[in-house]
């Protein structure tokens, strides 16, 4: 699972109300290359959830030296982009699980692929 | 397992995409194939902004074959799907998306506004059957279409491609429509090939936001360009010679019918030239 879905999901258990975001505890990351994209990567940012990605980020270890707070001039900064790009396309949980922060329900992960299913009372 | 029973009837999905189901999904060329055109075509009815690299997601993503015309794109998407065997395929295949584990009925857990696009291919109608005691399929199809709406950007579409069955076409059909109605979507049918029972898809198009105009279906063109205070121009001389029944078998004309009806099932059919159904010089 990439970061960028990462930022996106949220739990959709019954009776939480935010469910957002969810907690990562990974056992196994991998660092994948990817090409580049700054068209891409310059549109989903405003899309993002920034203050997530970054604590998501923190809790992998892959933060490096990404900015608490978004760059007003990202469209034109490519070392900015770059940066952005590797923490949302190139760091990839394989196994582990995601906790959502309201109920506590988690969501394993395994071979790189959350489990979103919920059981009969949950839905 | 016979190949003419609707796999609908046969098993929940996440039961009949078993490992020996999801081969044939890596290995089987006709199946491959078919999976492409279609999901080839859901992309082109989409209708994405030219050259720009949008963030997609594919219901119903299996293998990952409707994801690989999306990334030959240049989109990035994310992929669910409810049989881990079908993922298991995925993954060997080496598909670029992200992919997850999940049920289109329990809804789709993303933040408003995510996507620019949904594309889905034969998913849907799954969602038609109760597979569970708890299952209700009005209220799975109202959670998948509302859940989905709200993931969606304004103004962007939703293509599935569904095979609506003969007998209860038109009980399943409303019902899922008027799903979607009910989510907030606006939209509707467009259906390739009429003509032709093999070649016939149906792809329901939604829209989140703002009403568009439904795109034609491929082959099912009709000459309507009326033109006010004018006679349309009707062939009605053809129509007399043809009132008498069915031309002269191996005739020009019987051969020129028959390019024709191929034509409007979708088929590849060589143009009409001078020499179409000409007499051959006599051999001994």
């Amino acid at each position: 699972m990439k970061l960028l879905t990462h930022n996106m999901l949220t739990s959709h258990v019954k009776g939480v109300i935010k469910g957002y975001p969810l907690l990562i505890k990974a056992t196994e990351v991998k660092v994948n290359e990817v090409e580049f994209n700054p068209q891409f990567v310059s549109r989903m940012i405003p899309k993002l959830e920034w203050s997530a990605l970054v604590q998501a980020a923190e809790e992998l270890g892959q933060r490096q030296d990404l900015p608490s707070d978004l760059v007003p001039d990202y469209e034109t900064n490519e070392e900015f982009l770059k940066k952005v790009h590797r923490v949302l396309l190139e760091v990839e949980v394989v196994e582990g699980c995601l906790q959502c922060p309201e109920s506590g329900r988690e969501f394993p992960i395994s071979r790189g692929i959350p489990n979103m299913l919920l059981n009969e009372d949950e839905v | 397992m016979s190949s003419c029973r609707r796999p609908e009837h046969s098993a929940p999905p996440e039961v009949f995409y078993n490992e020996e189901e999801a081969k044939k999904y890596s290995q089987n060329s006709r199946m491959i194939e078919i999976q492409t055109q279609m999901s080839e075509r859901a992309v082109e009815l989409l209708n994405l902004p030219e050259g720009q690299p949008c963030f997609l997601l594919d219901v119903g993503c299996g293998s990952g074959l409707s994801g690989d015309s999306l990334s030959e794109g240049g989109h990035y998407w994310v992929g669910v799907d409810i049989s881990t065997a079908m993922l298991d395929v995925a993954i060997d295949r080496e598909v670029e998306g992200d992919l997850l584990l999940g049920d289109m009925g329990q809804g789709m857990p993303f933040r408003p506004g995510t996507f620019d696009g949904c594309i889905s291919i034969s998913a849907l109608q799954w969602l038609c059957n109760a597979d569970k005691r708890t299952h209700s399929p009005p209220k799975r199809l109202y959670t998948f279409f509302s859940t989905l709406y709200s993931s969606l950007s304004r103004g962007s579409r939703a293509v599935f491609q569904l095979y609506p069955e003969n007998s209860e076409q038109v009980k399943n059909l409303t019902l899922i429509t008027a799903q979607a109605m009910r989510a907030g979507f606006s939209g509707g049918m467009v259906v390739d090939y009429p003509n032709s029972s093999k070649a016939k898809k149906f792809f329901l198009c939604l829209f989140a936001g703002v009403t568009g105009v439904l795109p034609k279906g491929l082959g099912s063109e009709t000459s309507d360009k009326a033109v006010s205070n004018q006679v349309q121009y009707s062939g009605q001389r053809c129509r007399f010679k043809n009132m008498k029944g069915k031309s002269v078998k191996k005739g020009r004309d019987w051969i020129l019918e028959k390019k024709e009806r191929r034509r409007r099932q979708g088929r590849e059919v060589r143009a009409d030239t001078k020499y179409t159904g000409r007499q051959r010089r006599p051999h001994f």
